[in-house]
């Protein structure tokens, strides 16, 4: 890529990261020392909650995973009450035993869902933006008819697809032919990632358009002066410059798909092998008392999820924090960077 | 559990607060016969039966009022949140409505209490409906309203060809293959059912089972469904959507798709709840076309699913002598027979069904007593949820041709036997 793009608006580099001398730095440990207490002080309330509300269940979820409810029964045909240590024994079961098949044709199918709808709503969301920006005629009107599916609960945009995709529906009358779509396998399929994507294009639309609002008008005009064409204008600079802002978005969705739950549940059902999420089955196992293994299902889950964001913030290098982390960490590094430059 | 561990502590700190305040009032006795306001859980009742049991109930002991409570329409969130109920041993719930399939979780788990039998009429009831209350050989429920299958088909279109309805798969195949003969009937459906993945295809798929002779559990509890007669039994289904028997799009059938499907003579005969009777019988377009008769089986009259509903005392629920006075109020057959007439459910009495002002009314009830007399419960297991998810999966791979029959059964055998170890 020719043009080189930051995240940040050009100017606000911390002055002190470029170009603090080393006694700068010492300066501001001292500093540190005085104001540190207060800076704890005045962390730890949402240190607390985040605590309660993030740590306190994963850690629990966790423990959870490690028991499994006894289910056998006792002479008189009542079940022994209680919870059993069984080590990682509900995980293996997942992953190996009698029940692997399933799971991994589980995650197989989020992992499917995941790319294929993120992929086509990437390129739908930005084609949305781009025509969200330009409309001038009727602007709010496109805008936010656009923005209707987003804005519409999965459940109930999953009840709407449902008619469409009914046997006698409106998707097989204009087919002209009869598919069962919540009966076969790959229809299936399509009908989520169809509802899916209808659903969500609009909020990589709107990520992106508000990215798109961030590009100067005069950088455009330059390049049609320069001659450019159309094509190579939105890849070299429009593309480049609302990268930032579509990586999130990306993200955003990658990690929303990744548990999806209601659309399949609802548009499809229960049970159904083609379409069958993660988050499906921790769900079949809570709802079955069986919380052990609903809990290792949900630890699993999320192990992926954070390993899927992970991987993707540290090979593209979007910059979901934000500015604040990485000026952190020029300030840190940047003293030692220089010595190994020199 | 820790949730469960600090709700004991809460309730035992709130307990100990309760009676220092009240003086040892509950010290004559223990809250087995405490008197009181309690409540009834059950799932929405669009027929207003029970309000109505209930407000005369709140007439008659206005100490002891009922406050009904109206859990969601579908039995999977009623059961959802019967079961966080007890989870949390929670006394927002007194008396539950359960369908007769959840009796077993429900006794096993210790979630209901058991019920001194000899105090309501099961002599009366139907023995198949008592059946289901019980859990070895203890009663847990008593039976509120009982439910079988009919086989619902078009009177007009068997009285064009000369044909009684029919006792059997290949009389039924028979029939509908003289009606297709004539032109203008040349693609109807012959037989669809309730096939989609809910507790609906349990119904029908344990129905073809019994009704060749096979079954799911047998009688000490063990897994029998890798049998020639289960293979026969599900066959029909299979070989139904295999041969154009049963429509493609059937496999999407739950209770309204498949009624749409009959209204709009898709269907030549169609398997269902009694419940259609009404809804039929209101539509002007359906006057004269429809009849009911027994299910068909293999080499004979078929075997029904058992359906209904019966009300149980939760554990942790308060004032239960209450409870118990209510259950004998609720399932007298007073009440039962107003349950027929205003909200067409199907009475647990024997008597009932002989009832002339009740037939009058309703004219398919000497046909669903035959159902339910024959009728099988589903399997009572204690992990009946994942039982009925096994039969689902298996039975539905098959017929939509994933696998074979065979395949099907013994991958159904080898489950349960994971699910039914005691």
């Amino acid at each position: 890529m020719s043009v080189e793009v930051t995240g940040r608006p050009p100017g606000t580099d911390d002055p002190e990261s470029s170009s603090a001398p080393s006694t700068g730095t010492r300066r501001r440990r001292s500093v540190k020392k005085g104001t540190g207490r207060l800076a704890a002080i005045l962390v730890s309330p949402t240190l607390i909650v985040l605590g309660l509300v993030v740590a306190y269940p994963i850690l629990s979820a966790l423990h959870e995973s490690l028991f499994r409810a006894r289910d056998d029964l006792d002479a008189q045909g009542f079940v022994i009450e209680g919870d059993v240590f069984v080590g990682a024994r509900n995980f293996t079961d997942i992953l190996f035993g009698p029940e692997a098949e399933r799971f991994w044709n589980a995650f197989w199918n989020t992992t499917f869902f995941t790319v294929t709808t993120v992929a086509l709503e990437t390129v739908l969301g930005v084609a949305m933006a781009l025509v969200m920006h330009r409309a001038l005629r009727g602007r709010a009107f496109v805008r936010a008819s656009i923005l209707v599916p987003w804005a519409v609960p999965t459940a109930v945009s999953a009840l709407m697809w449902r008619w469409i995709f009914a046997p006698d529906g409106i998707a097989n009358l204009a087919l002209g032919r009869q598919i069962l779509w919540s009966a076969d396998a790959v229809a299936a399929k399509v009908a989520v990632i169809t509802a899916e994507v209808w659903k969500t294009a609009p909020f990589v639309g709107l990520l992106v358009l508000a990215g798109l609002q961030l590009i100067p008008q005069e950088v455009h005009e330059a390049a049609r002066v320069d001659g450019a064409s159309g094509w190579s204008r939105f890849w070299r600079i429009t593309l480049p410059l609302i990268k930032p802002a579509l990586l999130v978005a990306v993200l955003f969705r990658m990690l929303d798909a990744l548990r999806m739950f209601d659309l399949p549940f609802v548009l499809i059902g229960q049970q159904k092998d083609s379409v069958e999420t993660l988050s499906m089955l921790a769900w079949t196992e809570a709802t079955n008392i069986q919380f052990g293994p609903a809990a290792a299902y949900a630890t699993i889950m999320f192990a992926y999820v954070a390993l899927v964001a992970f991987a993707f913030v540290k090979m593209l290098g979007a910059d979901v924090i934000g500015d604040a982390r990485t000026s952190v960490r020029r300030k840190r590094s940047a003293p030692a960077g220089k010595e190994a430059a020199r | 559990m820790r949730p469960r561990r600090v709700t004991a502590l809460l309730s035992a700190l709130l307990a100990t607060v309760l009676v220092a305040g009240c003086g040892g009032a509950a010290a004559d006795g223990s809250e087995e016969n405490g008197r009181g306001p309690i409540t009834l859980a059950q799932g929405k009742d669009p027929s207003g039966v029970m309000p109505g049991i209930v407000a005369e109930w709140n007439r008659q002991h206005p100490d002891q009022p009922v406050d009904l409570i109206e859990l969601p329409e579908s039995p999977d969130m009623q059961r959802q949140a019967m079961v966080q109920n007890a989870q949390l041993k929670s006394d927002a719930f007194t008396v539950l409505d359960l369908d007769v399939v959840w009796n077993a979780e429900f006794a096993a788990h210790r979630w209901i209490d058991e019920l001194p039998a000899e105090r309501y009429n099961l002599d009366e009831m139907l023995p198949t409906t008592v059946e289901t209350g019980m859990y070895r050989g203890r009663l847990y429920s008593v039976p509120n309203s009982s439910d079988g299958a009919l086989l619902f088909y078009r009177k007009d279109l068997l009285d064009k060809v000369g044909a009684a309805p029919p006792t059997t798969w290949d009389e039924l195949k028979r029939i509908c293959a003289q009606v297709r003969d004539i032109p203008a009937n040349a693609d109807i459906g012959c037989y669809a059912g309730q096939l989609e993945k809910t507790e609906g295809g349990t119904a029908n798929v344990a129905e073809v089972i019994n009704s060749a002779g096979g079954e799911i559990i047998d009688d000490n509890g063990q897994p029998r469904v890798n049998s020639p007669q289960a293979r026969s039994g599900l066959g029909f289904l299979v070989d139904g959507f295999r041969e154009g028997l049963i429509p493609r799009e059937a496999l999407t059938f739950k209770e309204e798709e498949g009624r749409r499907a009959f209204v709009d003579g898709k269907l030549l005969f169609h398997r269902q709840w009694p419940y259609q009777w009404s809804t039929l019988a209101e539509d002007p377009s359906m006057k004269g076309k429809f009849a009911v008769a027994p299910l068909p089986g293999r080499d004979g009259p078929g075997t029904s699913s058992l359906g209904g509903h019966n009300l149980a005392v939760s554990k942790f629920g308060k004032n239960k002598a209450t409870a118990r006075d209510f259950i004998g109020f609720a399932t007298s057959e007073r009440q039962q027979r107003q349950n027929t007439l205003v909200g067409s459910k199907a009475p647990t009495y024997t008597r009932l069904y002989d009832d002339p002002a009740l037939r009058q009314e309703a004219p398919y009830l000497p046909v669903l007593r035959q159902s339910i007399l024959g009728a099988e419960p589903r399997p009572q297991v204690v992990r009946y949820p994942e039982v009925t998810a096994a039969i689902q999966d298996t039975s539905y791979a098959a017929m939509t041709g994933e696998i074979s029959t065979k395949e099907a059964l013994e991958e159904l055998q080898r489950r349960l036997e994971r699910l039914v170890q005691q």
